[in-house]
Parts: structure tokens; C-alpha cells; sequence
């Protein structure tokens, strides 16, 4: 295929020629070409299907506020849909689909859609598909769903990773049209940090446009020396094809740095960098969007916007057509004009909508002043216009200007509402800005060339010299401004045929009109109600042109109807640079445990706890269920010692001489009068009464007291710590540490638990049962000379201990427990037999500290003393916290004791039906003991310490089960705690 | 957003924890009369302003300290930051002379 | 007007030129019977209930912007019951009925769409819990299924369920839970109204209330004062400003909630999914745009956005359990300002003051109670009485000690 439209000129490279496919048909462009610009390069202008009629859709613009030219990039995982054709950088084997239609593009299926166009006028699907009901569910909505949607996801992992970073600087300057890159200049020669980031892949915005002059050269050329200069200062920071997405609280900006989008491959490289950067101050000087006109049949493919064509010409070296005619409501469309002439390009009209003197005069066209196109006609492709007077005007390729919008979109991310400007018929940024912005240029209403290199220049030394550094007295670029008269002309009256405003969405004046007349008369309202402005593409050319129509139709000025305002990203950003690295194993960190090395090389199975991963059992070998291991060493810990890794424990370090009167204040039993050498169980209450957490807290010195939390609250119970002892006790002297992985921890609990300890613990120090009773602690050293922690302690209902080492010991030490214990036949288990053994002793575990049980439900009321201050006393005291029937932690076993029990089950007296108003409770923990040969459980239930003995049911409806289960006493196994102090 | 650590600088205020306003460093007396009362209000009702608020947010991705915090719920922008410890040391301070000096004029 | 198949097509032949307002544009009159303050989702459903069920049709809503402008235009149009305490439990099943017959009762279509709503599983104790709740679901007359990891896979077979860091083990299920177009929810609630009689009055800011002796007797706004013998305020995310006008503190704090959208994709994902091991939930709207969202940002205000941190939290949780949404690209993102209550449950009450009702504290709940809280609130207001299903939404239920804590995290409101 040859460049059917390629012209001399622009800022592609002739010599590297580039191939691509559409629509599987290849093609060739150039280095420097945008996919929209080598596709029209190439004579295509069908590129796509619209939202809702599937009417024909060709390139409206040269940027990220494209419509209409969505294309679905590249292929298999690295499919990219919704993809703008104006953005994309021309690669090398490029491969692009159309989307949204069914069969072939010119012949899509879906097309019947623009036939039913009055059935489906804006908000129709709200008056119907109500009929017969059950339609909805099976017909209507599956129908509409498959026909909605823009492109498509491969349905496959993203295979490319994508990085974050933090960037801070003295000055961000965003955007590098000619107020930016003034701008830039000037920060960066006052010798502030400063950062330079534009969406473009080269900078100069608008300037790579035009042919005007800056300075004596070409604005393209003074934008790549501009670019140089900058290039060459070591505190500015060049940022090409990064879009500035969001502005946020404090200075803080999001960015989107695209690293290998403009390439085949990333080559395992990220595809984007997320940046969040830090600016003391930022200048916007994103530009303006040019805005249509609407009028009859304006979105057929060919109908641009005036200054994309001017962009395609000079900058691509592309002419879109060739029979070009010119469609304006101010002076910039006269540019386009001349611009196209001097390429040589034919104008067959220029249209006028304005009343006034020619701004030119050309060979071959004709001048048709208050002019207005009516219709227009050509089925994949403009052929011909229709004049107010019925004059028809054969044209491929129609330019349309109807004034420009300041680019106010950052502006109004936090307090910003963009106020009307008669003169500009614009909006320009107004209200509160974000801390630290100025705008300048275009953006801020400055419409013209020289006005907004000034602009830029004079507001860059303006923040330089507030951030203390010293303006170079260099003078801004010279340049004339040109002619920017506009007219605040929105949309052709004349028309009798649908007038597109927002041509993804297929929204139109008629629907506008509609929605006025349905009340729908707020911008909120319309936008709500049509979809105007609620595409991809954010409204960017759609929004003012919707609600110019609004205002002329409801009698309001433009300033009383308001607008609509912008919400972040700038231009959409995908998820998974926002994601970065953390997915798959990444998500969160993973902790090990002390012994997790030692496990593995033993075959151990591990499980996520928290963050944490621990050891759930250690099969041996021949062992084929994982009952059969946890079984067994639940067996071999009650009848001889077993081992556990606990260091998960959240350990807490407690210093200071006021550090028990703290303790009593954050548990709610007393710890004031606990002596040296001694460990007490521990509660703790929210403030609001509620059980929160428990644990032991030892006193290893008349000083010095260390507390073990749960796993899963160890950092919750410690910030609540500091929040204590900062905010409400700061005139105590305690502190605190915590040392959770400071410690390795070990439980060795059974009959044999001293004795191995003996073989182990250095011979100075006395650990018989008389001197280390039963809630002893003491700080002793181990394998001669190693320092260590014993807590006798037990979790299991076992004589135990716990056993702390500083954690490079850790792994050494369970080797030699092993070792030592091998005469013991010393087992290690695993969480799931921890978890059987606390349910046979009756300890309340996560389950049962859920956050909705009270120390009375847990059957520890007692625990709460009366005669002293602590978190969460007063308020458990209310009346519905106390009532009579509340639930209490009891055991239960089945009545078959060959069922399992399943925890989440709820108990309804026997012979009730399992509702709301009969349930009594629910099952929180279960398992199956081994010693007792039977499923256990442990859970709430009404009253449940006065019905031991009581059989009742277990309702577990979303299981499908239903048992007898008789109410006992949630210890199971040595309730009188001989076992623990022998 | 920014919080400006007295000790630290600037940080993010993604190295906080956010707790709640800053009442909640007033918690009420135990054995005061209507102590239910007044522990229903500490820990359930709020101000909840439309403008400036005084909050605690705690550093848990940096030192750990506790900080008080002025801000507007409206603009977010911080107007004040304090560490909760010497604003709770300096009303217990305050107190403590209160008491003396009334201690001290009855003896008077 | 009724809507239906046929005026459509009516409308289409001759220009749609026959469609009315959905909505009078009125006056305020000097006094109503109730003044419902809030033209939101709540609010305008109230009205409705009010005229419809109870007879009580000289009412205004007052709304300071337009109608529909607060959380019920910026929310994740999520509708389902699957809670776990008897003070919510019917309270929101009553909605879901209310949600199934909605459009044949105010003859809208808000396109009810009961594609299901599940939520992952990722360990044992969350299964415990899950499984709890779904026999309490089940008690109570709600739909409740378990899903094991094969069935789920089954369902959703992009999930990551090789390399995920927390194992996706299976969901609680709602298969009635799902989705509403949250917009038409609010208009076909107007429509309803004002078509029986309710005047709705937009950009109209109540700025303060009529007192006389320690009874409510109007409000004084921007357009004047306007008296009523019941005034029913209905402002989620403002509750704590307007109720301040009053005098009263509220066990309540203001913050944002980020809500996410992106470009419009072809159907990708069946119904709603939470995940249960991140801060992450999303379903797909009938245009076709992935809407998802997380935690709320966790720091008090009434700034309709919020910041970074949570955005990149959300994206990260949402890339850990479906990794094929990494090439779809965030379209929008919006904040919305929640009334967080000290224990994540609302509240439906008569307040201290004669005359004065309060309806707020919905969390990031409220768009799938609008019904149910229309309903019973329109109930209290014509009856002085509780709807049996709202009588644990009391204010008074923290001075008692009766908590309806479903996440079991206590009084810290940016927790629930």
C-alpha cells in the first residue's frame, strides 16, 4: 500500500519506514507517526463503531481527548482495548483491531441499532424492558450487556509488570506547550528542581503544530532547541509520554510514565512507571481543546476537528483529505485555512458561521460568511456538505472549529469550579486551587501564542523568587500573537438531522433537547440522564458544547447553567500500574518463623496466618490424611512432648517504674500486685467493653514486664499501647518496645516437657516443679552460657513451658530440642493440633474473640475487676452488655459421635424451626480429639453455663446439615488443671 | 497528603494510622458521678465539624509517636501539628497547678 | 404518565414530543405535613412511601443541590442482604424484596440486576465466619449458598487461584444480591413522588430549624422559612453539619469513600465479587465499565475526594485476585462523603426533639438500604412508631450497651 496521504513537511523520520496492520490489513508509515496519523496516512478513515448506534466513527482529533478512534492494541494476553489511535507511537509490527461491531467493520451487524435510533433516544431504556418481569433478568439486560461495552479483555494475566515511584521537586511544570515549556525554561534557569512531564512523546505541544515563528525560527524547531536547552540542565527532569493524571492534596501529583508502549516489546522491562510526586509548586499549562461545531451528520469519518488537520499536516506530513472545506465560528479556523493551502492541499469552502469580513482569500474556494452546514452525506466516509441554502459541496474531509476550551481538568480535582469567560467563550480555572498551582497559558484563558509564552515565562519567575531562588533576566521568547476572535456559536438550528455532541456516546442535541424537556435540566442531570461526557474521553470535546445546548434551551447564560467538573485521571490509567508489583505471591509480605527452615527440610505442610506462614502439621512419613498427622501429634504431646513454634506471638517489651500501674490500666484484671518471677493471664477490653485480646504478660524484674499478645493483634495491641501511654498517661514512666521478632518462642508442653528441658537448660538453674511452679518465669541461660526466657505456661492444658531465645538462636535451638527430645520421642506439631489442644482445654482463640463478645460471654466476667480503673470497665457495665440471657462460651459434643460438627452452625432449642427468632447461638471452633475419639467444638449459646447436659440443635443450613449436639463443659480434658501444675 | 512531624519533617501521611479527634485523649474520670454517662459520650459522640478538626494520627511506619494533628475536613490543609504527648503532659501540668493553687488558697 | 413499551414507541413516531417533566419544578409553600430535608436516594424514597403507603402527600423535599446528587449518584450500585445480626438482617432483606418489585411499583426502570454477590474466602476462620453469617442469612429468609474453590472456579476461572498469596478457597454467595443503576433509582423515586402531590425543591439549603419551645416546627433555608409539623432529616454525609443545627452530637464522623470506574469493556465479569483478603469488590455495569472500590480513606472530612495511597490499594487488591484487569484502564475516580457510625450500623429514629426525625449513619452501606429506609422511615414519620424491621436502628443503642457491630471492630467509625 502507498501513503496515499503523505505530504512533504512534518517531524516523521522518511527514512525508517514503519509497518503496521489494521484490521489485519498491513501498512507502512513512518518513525514519528502516531497510529492515527499513518492510518490516514494510508487513506483509512473508517476506524470504528460508536457506543450505542454503531454509527461509522473516523479520527476527530490529534490527541488523548479522541472520541471516536479506539482501537484494540496489540495481541493474545497483551491485548489492549479502548487503546486511542492518536496516542499510540507507531511501532514496528504494530497490530490494531477495531472494536465494537459484529462482522466486518464497514458491514457491522450491530449498524441495525442507527435504524431503531428513535426508539433509543436518551434515557429510553428507563420507560421500558419492564414487561413481562422476568424478561429483564433473561432477555433485556443479558442483550444489552453483550451489546455494550467497548473493547475486550483478554480474559488472561496482564503479562507485563509495571513499577512506582516517588519524585520531589521545587517546581512541576506540566505540559511543554508554549506556556510550559516558557515556563520550564525560566524555573529551570533560576536553578530550582524542576520537572517537566508531558503526555506527547516529544515536547512542544501546540508549538509542533503550527508554523509560526518564536524567536526568529519555527516553532518546531524553537520547541526542540527549547527542549535541548532544557536537556542540558542537571535540575531539570525531562519527562516525555508521562501524563500528569491527577492532582491531590498537599502538592502530591500522580503520574503515568509510559516506558515501553511506544515499543514491539517491553523486553521485561516495565511497561509504565506510576510516579507520585512531590512539588513545592506546580504551573499547569496544559493547553486547550479545540471543540466542535454540532450539526447535521457531524460524525461521519473525515469530519475533524480544524486543528487536528493542521496537526496531521504539519507535524505527520498527512493531509486527511483531499478536498478539504473548513467549517468555523472564529478566527483560528482561518489558520487552518492557510496553513493547508501553503501545503498545498485544495480547500473546496470555507464556512463562516460568523457574519463578518473574510480573514483571507484562497484559489478554488469558496467563502461562504454566516455559512452554515446542515447535513452531510457519504456512508463510511464525509462526501459531500449541505448549506443552509441548499447548496451542496463535494469534500473528503471536513475542518471544523467551533472555539477553544481551556484544559481546566486538574484544575478542578479538589476545590476548583471552572468560571465562564464571555470573551474567550470559555471556561478558565477558578475557586480554589490545589496548594501551590498556578495556571498559565491557554489553560488559564491566555489564548494566544505570545500572551502564553509570557504568561509562562513571567509566572516562572514569579514562584522561582517565592521558593527563594534567583530569576535569570533572560526575556521571553518573541512571537506575535495571532488572530483568536470567537464566536460563541454551538450548533446548527437548521439541521433537521441528528447533531452529534458526544460522539462515543452517541449523544445528540435532540437528546439534549429531551432531556431539558424531561426535566433533567442541571448539568449533573443531563450528564446523568444522556451519558454526555461519561465516555472515555471524559467529555474533553463533548461537555461544553451539551451544555451550551442546555443553557440556549433552557433561556440561562452559559454562567448560569454551570458545568459539569472533572474527576481524576486525566486520561484513563490502567489498573495495573496502579497495582505496581504487588500481585500474586507479592501481594503482601511474607513472614517466617525461626523454625521455618527446619520445617521444611522435615516435609512440614505450612499455612498463611496473617502474614505469618506457619507450620499447619508434620506428616511422617506413610501418613496419607492430614488427620492421621494431626491426630498423632496431638497423641504424642499429651502422652509424652510435643513442640510448636509460637514466636508468631506478639511480644511486647514493658519498662519504666510506672509500668505496672499502666498494665492495670490496659488489662482489665489487676497486674499491680503480680510478683517477680511470676507470669499472669491477661484481658483486654476495648473501651467499649468489648473482649479484645488476651495473652500472658510475665514480670521479669520489679520493672520490667514482658506481655505476649495473639498473632493476629500483635500490632493492633501495641499501637493501642502507645495510644495510652502518649495520649491519655504520658505523666507515667514506662516504655515501650515491641520484640515479636526479636524473640524465637517455642511451646513444650507435656508430661515429658521438664525433662527435656532439663537436658537442655544450664544446671545453675533449679526448674523443678517446687522451684518453676506453674506460672513461673524466669530469665536463665540454655546449652551452656545461650540467654534465654522460660515461661511456664501452657496453651495445650499440658505441663508447658515456653521456651524464648533472641531469635538468631531460633533455628539451632529447635534442632537441639529435637535432638534432645528424641528419647522422649519428642513430636513437633503443627497449628492444627495447637488448635485441637486449646479446643480440649477450652481456651477462647480468634474465633471466639471475634470483636462481638463481652468478657461475660467468655465466660470470664470475673476477669474484669471492679476496684480499679481500666479501658473498657465502665462502658461493659451497660444493661444490653449484662442481660440474663446472654450468650456464654461453653463446649459441645455431637450426640452420634461419628458426625463431625462444623463450626458457623447456629443452635435452635430442640424442636424449634431453625429461624431468626429461635436461634440461641453459633459454634465458633471445632475439631476432632483424639483422646476423647470424638468431634468437639466450642461456641456461644443463651445461657449456655446454666444448660450443661442440655441437647440441642446445630443448625448448619448452608451446609445442608442438621445434628443433635449435647451441651457440656468447654473443658474437656483436665478440667481441674492437675495435668498443667504437675 | 503531608503531615509535618515535629520531630521528622514532612512525611506522607501514608506512615500514619488515623485514629479520631483528638477528644479521645480526654478520657473521663472512672468514679466521677455520672462516669456511665460520661464514658457513653467520650467514646461515641463527636463534634464531626465541617472545617477545622483536632485528630490523632499515629506513626506507626516511623517513630511511633502519637501526633495531634489540626486540620480542615473541608480543604485538608494542616494547620498544626503537635506531639499528643506534650499536649496531654501539658493539661495534666496545668491541672496539677490547679489543684495545688486551690489546695494552696484554702489553706490561705 | 405511565411509562411502558408502547409510549415509546408513541413517543418515537411523533418526535418525543409528548414526554412530560419527571418532575414538577415548585415553589416551596409556607408550611407541609412533613418536610423531608435531602433530596437523596433516602430521602426521595421517603417521600414516595410517605404518599403511597401512609397518605401523607403535603410533603417537600428540600435538597441544597439537585436531586440525587448525594451518595446515591456516587456510590457502587451494589444491592444485597447478606448480613449477619438480627438488627440488620430483615431490615435489609425487606429491601432486596422491595429492590425486586421496585420497577413494576414505581413503573422505572432502575434495572434491577440480581446477578449475585460473592464474597471470597481465603482461610478456615474466614470460611467459620462466612459460614455464620450464611446461616443467619438462612434463618432469617435470605438466600445463602457456600461456593468450595472448584465451584467458584467454576464461575469465575480468571480468579488467581494459582499464585495468589492468601488462597482463594470459595465465596459466601447471594445469588439475589447484584446490582441497580443507581442514577434511576433516585429519579423513578421523584417521578413516584411528585406525581402524587410531593413537592421536590431543588437548590434549596436548610440552613437552620424552627424552634419553639424545645419543639421543631420548620426550617429556615435559603428560600426562606418553611414550616411543617415533621421534619425529617435525611442527609447521610451531612448528618453531623445539619444535626449541629439542632444541637445534637451525633455518634458519627464524616469520611470519604473512593469509587472507581473503568473504560467501558465487553462482559467480563458475572456478577459482584469481594475479595477477602484485600481492600478490594467490583462488578460490571450493564455499559459495561468495571466498577470497583475498597476502604474508605480513613481520615475525617466532607471532601467529595480523596488521595493516592488508597487508589494504589484498591488497584493492588483488585490486581492480586483478578490479574486480567491489569491492561483496563481506571476511566474516573470519585469520592463520596459517608456518615461512619460507631458501630457500621444506621440509624432510623425519632430524636430527642418533638417534631425533629433522624435517618443517617449508612456507612458506605446505603445505596442497597434505600427502600427498606424509605419504607420504615416514612413508617416512624406517619406513625410515630418503629418499623419492627428498623427498631434496632435506635440513636439510644450505644447508651444501652446494644451494639450491631457486624465487623466486630468497636467504636472507631473509619474501621467499619
Amino acid at each position: 500500500m502507498t501513503q496515499s496521504h503523505r505530504i512533504n513537511g512534518g517531524l516523521v523520520s522518511r527514512n525508517q519506514p514503519v509497518n503496521f496492520k489494521f484490521n489485519n490489513t498491513s501498512y507502512v508509515g513512518y518513525q514519528g507517526d502516531t497510529l492515527a496519523s499513518a492510518l490516514l496516512a494510508n487513506g483509512v478513515k473508517l476506524v470504528g463503531r460508536s457506543f450505542k448506534y454503531h454509527r461509522p466513527r473516523g479520527i476527530l482529533t490529534a490527541g488523548s481527548e479522541e472520541p471516536n478512534a479506539l482501537v484494540e492494541l496489540r495481541s493474545g494476553a497483551h491485548q489492549e482495548p479502548n487503546t486511542r489511535a492518536t496516542t499510540v507511537e507507531l511501532f514496528e509490527g504494530l497490530e490494531a483491531k477495531s472494536q465494537n461491531h459484529r462482522g466486518p467493520l464497514k458491514y457491522d451487524f450491530m449498524a441495525i441499532n442507527d435504524l431503531m435510533s428513535p426508539f433509543l433516544a436518551a434515557g429510553f431504556y428507563y420507560k421500558t424492558f419492564m414487561w413481562p418481569k422476568a424478561f429483564w433478568e433473561k432477555l433485556y439486560e443479558p442483550t444489552i450487556r453483550a451489546a455494550a461495552g467497548l473493547g475486550r479483555l483478554s480474559g488472561q494475566e496482564d503479562p507485563d509488570s509495571y513499577d512506582k515511584g516517588f519524585l520531589h521537586c521545587d517546581i512541576l511544570v506540566i505540559g511543554s506547550g508554549p506556556a510550559g515549556i516558557a515556563a520550564a525554561l525560566q524555573a529551570g534557569r533560576s536553578g530550582a528542581q524542576v520537572i517537566l512531564a508531558d503526555e506527547d512523546f516529544i515536547f512542544g505541544g501546540r508549538l509542533n503544530s503550527e508554523t509560526m515563528e518564536v524567536g526568529g525560527e519555527s516553532s518546531q524547531a524553537f520547541a526542540a532547541n527549547a527542549t535541548d536547552e532544557l536537556a542540558a540542565m542537571p535540575n531539570v527532569r525531562l519527562m516525555p509520554r508521562t501524563t500528569i493524571y491527577g492532582a491531590y492534596d498537599h502538592g502530591i501529583y500522580g503520574a503515568i510514565e509510559r516506558k515501553t508502549d511506544h515499543l514491539g516489546s517491553s523486553n521485561g522491562k516495565p511497561r509504565q512507571v506510576l510516579w507520585r510526586i512531590y512539588s513545592k509548586r506546580a504551573i499547569l499549562a496544559g493547553g486547550s481543546n479545540e471543540r466542535p461545531i454540532a450539526f447535521g451528520n457531524n460524525d461521519r469519518p473525515g469530519i475533524m476537528l480544524a486543528s487536528a488537520v493542521r496537526t496531521y499536516a504539519n507535524r505527520f506530513g498527512v493531509l486527511p483529505g483531499k478536498r478539504i472545506s473548513i467549517f468555523t465560528n472564529n478566527d483560528d479556523g482561518w489558520r487552518t485555512a492557510s496553513d493547508l493551502a501553503a501545503k498545498g492541499a485544495q480547500i473546496t469552502a470555507i464556512i463562516d458561521t460568523r457574519d463578518v469580513e473574510p480573514l483571507g482569500a484562497f484559489k478554488d474556494t469558496a467563502i461562504i460568511m454566516g455559512g452554515r452546514i446542515i447535513d452531510t452525506r457519504g456512508r463510511h466516509g464525509v462526501s459531500s456538505i449541505t448549506l443552509r441554502n441548499g447548496q451542496t459541496i463535494d469534500t473528503d474531509c471536513v475542518a471544523v472549529s467551533g472555539g477553544w476550551n481551556p484544559n481546566v481538568h486538574l484544575t478542578c480535582h479538589q476545590r476548583g469550579r471552572p468560571q465562564w469567560r464571555e470573551d474567550i467563550a470559555g471556561f478558565v480555572p477558578a475557586g480554589e486551587m490545589p496548594i501551590g498551582m498556578s495556571v498559565v497559558g491557554a489553560a488559564n484563558g491566555s489564548m494566544t501564542l505570545a500572551a502564553s509564552l509570557n504568561d509562562g515565562h513571567l509566572f516562572a519567575n514569579k514562584i522561582a523568587k517565592e521558593l527563594g531562588f534567583t530569576p535569570s533576566r533572560k526575556s521571553a521568547p518573541k512571537a506575535e500573537d495571532e488572530a483568536a476572535k470567537t464566536s460563541a456559536y454551538w450548533y446548527v438550528k437548521e439541521s433537521t438531522a441528528r447533531a452529534w455532541v458526544d460522539q462515543q456516546n452517541d449523544v445528540t442535541v435532540k437528546d439534549i433537547k429531551l432531556s431539558h424537556q424531561e426535566g433533567f435540566r442541571s448539568v449533573e442531570h443531563l450528564k446523568r440522564y444522556t451519558t454526555l461526557g461519561m465516555a472515555t474521553d471524559q467529555g474533553k470535546t463533548s461537555n461544553i458544547l451539551g451544555l451550551a445546548v442546555m443553557a440556549e434551551v433552557s433561556g440561562k447564560t452559559i454562567a448560569e447553567t454551570g458545568t459539569t467538573i472533572f474527576r481524576p485521571p486525566y486520561t484513563p490509567v490502567p489498573i495495573g500500574a496502579f497495582g505496581g508489583r504487588v500481585r500474586g505471591k507479592d501481594f503482601k509480605p511474607t513472614r517466617y518463623t525461626p523454625s521455618h527452615t527446619w520445617a521444611k527440610e522435615n516435609g512440614a505442610i505450612f499455612i498463611e496466618s496473617g502474614m505469618w506462614m506457619r507450620a499447619q502439621w508434620h506428616p511422617k512419613s506413610g501418613e496419607t490424611h492430614w488427620r492421621e498427622s494431626v491426630d498423632r501429634e496431638v497423641l504424642a504431646t499429651r502422652k509424652s512432648v510435643g513442640i510448636c513454634d509460637v514466636t508468631t506471638l506478639g511480644k511486647i517489651d514493658i519498662q519504666g517504674k510506672d509500668a505496672a500501674e499502666f498494665l492495670n490500666l490496659v488489662y482489665s484484671n489487676a497486674f499491680g500486685k503480680l510478683p517477680v518471677g511470676k507470669v499472669r493471664y491477661g484481658l483486654m477490653l476495648r473501651e467499649d467493653g468489648i473482649a479484645y485480646d488476651d495473652g500472658t504478660t510475665a514480670r521479669l524484674a520489679e520493672n520490667h514486664f514482658v506481655m505476649t499478645t495473639t498473632t493476629a493483634n500483635a500490632v493492633l495491641v501495641f499501637r493501642r499501647m502507645e495510644f495510652v501511654r502518649q495520649c491519655l498517661r504520658p505523666d507515667l514512666d514506662v516504655h515501650l518496645i515491641s520484640v515479636t521478632e526479636q524473640w524465637a518462642q517455642y511451646a513444650i508442653a507435656g508430661p515429658n516437657a521438664r525433662k527435656l528441658l532439663e537436658k537442655i537448660v544450664d544446671k545453675k538453674h533449679n526448674i523443678s516443679n517446687e522451684s518453676f511452679p506453674f506460672m513461673a518465669c524466669g530469665e536463665i541461660s540454655i546449652c551452656d552460657g545461650t540467654p534465654a526466657r522460660l515461661f511456664r505456661i501452657s496453651f495445650s492444658g499440658e505441663l508447658a513451658y515456653e521456651l524464648a531465645v533472641p531469635t538468631r538462636y531460633g533455628d539451632a535451638l529447635i534442632r537441639e530440642l529435637m535432638d534432645a527430645g528424641k528419647e522422649f520421642d519428642v513430636t513437633p506439631y503443627g497449628l492444627e493440633a495447637l488448635g485441637v489442644m486449646r479446643i480440649e482445654k477450652g481456651h477462647a482463640a480468634g474465633n471466639e474473640l471475634n470483636g462481638q463478645t463481652t468478657a461475660l460471654n467468655l465466660g470470664l466476667g470475673k476477669m474484669v475487676s471492679k476496684k480499679k480503673d481500666a479501658i473498657g470497665s465502665r462502658l461493659s457495665e451497660r444493661d444490653q452488655m449484662n442481660r440474663d440471657d446472654a450468650i456464654k462460651l461453653v463446649g459441645f459434643k455431637p450426640v452420634d459421635s461419628s458426625k463431625s460438627l462444623t463450626a458457623g452452625a447456629h443452635f435452635v432449642t430442640k424442636g424449634k424451626e431453625p429461624t431468626m427468632a429461635h436461634d440461641q447461638g453459633y459454634m465458633t471452633s471445632v475439631g476432632y480429639s483424639p483422646n476423647l475419639k470424638t468431634s468437639i467444638g466450642l461456641g456461644f449459646i443463651k445461657r449456655g453455663d446454666q444448660r450443661i447436659g442440655e441437647i440441642v440443635t446445630a443448625f448448619d443450613g448452608l451446609r445442608g446439615t442438621t445434628q443433635d449436639v449435647e451441651i457440656v463443659s468447654p473443658h474437656f480434658i483436665d478440667p481441674e488443671g492437675e495435668r498443667l501444675r504437675a | 497528603m503531608i503531615i509535618n512531624h515535629p520531630l521528622l519533617g514532612p512525611r506522607d501521611a501514608a506512615e500514619f494510622v488515623y485514629l479520631g479527634d483528638a477528644s479521645l485523649m480526654n478520657r473521663p474520670d472512672w468514679q466521677s458521678t455520672d462516669a456511665g454517662n460520661q464514658f457513653y459520650e467520650y467514646q461515641y459522640l463527636r463534634d464531626n465539624p465541617a472545617g477545622e478538626l483536632r485528630e490523632l494520627w499515629y506513626h506507626e511506619q516511623g517513630d511511633r509517636s502519637w501526633l495531634v494533628v489540626t486540620r480542615n475536613t473541608l480543604t485538608h490543609a494542616i494547620s498544626k501539628v503537635e506531639l499528643a504527648r506534650d499536649v496531654k503532659l501539658q493539661e495534666i501540668n496545668s491541672k496539677t497547678k490547679t489543684t495545688a493553687a486551690a489546695k494552696k488558697g484554702k489553706k490561705a | 404518565m405511565r411509562y411502558s413499551a408502547l409510549k415509546v414507541f408513541k413517543e418515537a413516531m411523533t418526535g418525543h414530543k409528548g414526554w412530560e417533566p419527571v418532575w414538577r419544578e415548585p415553589e416551596p409553600k409556607a408550611e407541609y405535613d412533613v418536610i423531608v430535608i435531602g433530596g437523596g436516594g433516602h430521602g426521595l424514597a421517603t417521600a414516595y412511601y410517605l404518599a403511597k403507603e401512609f397518605g401523607i402527600t403535603n410533603v417537600a423535599v428540600l435538597e441544597k443541590g439537585w436531586i440525587g446528587g448525594g451518595n446515591v449518584g456516587r456510590n457502587t450500585t451494589i444491592i444485597r442482604s447478606n448480613y449477619l445480626l438480627p438488627g440488620n438482617t430483615p431490615f435489609y432483606e425487606l429491601s432486596m424484596k422491595l429492590w425486586e418489585n421496585l420497577e413494576q411499583d414505581f413503573n422505572y426502570n432502575a434495572m434491577v440486576s440480581q446477578r449475585g454477590v460473592m464474597n471470597l474466602y481465603h482461610s478456615d476462620a474466614q470460611r467459620d465466619a462466612y459460614v455464620r453469617r450464611g446461616n443467619a442469612m438462612i434463618m432469617a429468609g435470605v438466600d445463602a449458598e457456600l461456593l468450595n474453590r472448584e465451584q467458584l472456579q467454576k464461575e469465575c476461572p480468571f480468579l488467581d487461584f494459582d499464585n495468589a498469596r492468601f488462597p482463594i478457597m470459595g465465596a459466601l454467595a447471594q445469588r439475589r444480591g447484584g446490582s441497580v443503576r443507581h442514577d434511576a433509582v433516585a429519579w423513578g423515586y421523584a417521578r413516584g413522588a411528585d406525581s402524587r402531590g410531593v413537592d421536590i425543591i431543588q437548590n434549596c439549603e436548610v440552613n437552620g430549624f424552627v424552634m419553639d419551645k424545645g419543639v421543631c416546627k420548620g426550617v429556615t433555608t435559603n428560600r426562606g422559612t418553611i414550616k411543617a409539623k415533621k421534619i425529617a432529616v435525611c442527609v447521610a454525609g451531612s448528618s453531623g453539619k445539619v444535626m449541629s443545627y439542632a444541637g445534637m452530637r451525633l455518634p458519627i464522623e464524616s469520611h470519604v469513600l473512593q469509587a472507581f470506574v473503568s473504560e467501558g469493556l465487553k462482559p467480563v465479569i458475572p456478577g459482584v465479587l469481594t475479595f477477602g483478603a484485600g481492600h478490594f469488590y467490583v462488578s460490571q455495569s450493564d455499559k459495561g465499565g468495571l466498577v470497583f472500590g475498597g476502604d474508605i480513606d480513613g481520615y475525617n472530612t466532607y471532601a467529595q475526594r480523596g488521595n493516592l495511597p488508597v487508589v494504589e490499594d484498591v488497584c493492588e487488591g483488585g490486581m492480586a485476585l483478578m490479574p486480567m484487569i491489569g491492561r483496563a484502564r481506571l476511566l474516573r475516580m470519585w469520592g463520596g462523603v459517608m456518615d461512619m457510625s460507631m458501630d457500621g450500623s444506621p440509624f432510623i429514629d425519632k430524636t430527642g426533639i418533638d417534631g425533629l426525625y433522624f435517618n443517617g449513619g449508612w456507612c458506605y452501606g446505603g445505596f442497597k438500604a434505600t427502600p427498606a429506609s424509605g419504607f420504615c422511615y416514612a413508617h416512624l414519620i406517619a406513625k410515630d412508631q418503629p418499623h419492627e424491621f428498623a427498631q434496632e436502628l435506635r440513636l439510644d443503642r450505644f447508651m444501652r450497651g446494644h451494639l450491631i457491630d457486624e465487623k466486630g471492630v468497636g467504636a472507631q467509625p473509619n474501621l467499619h
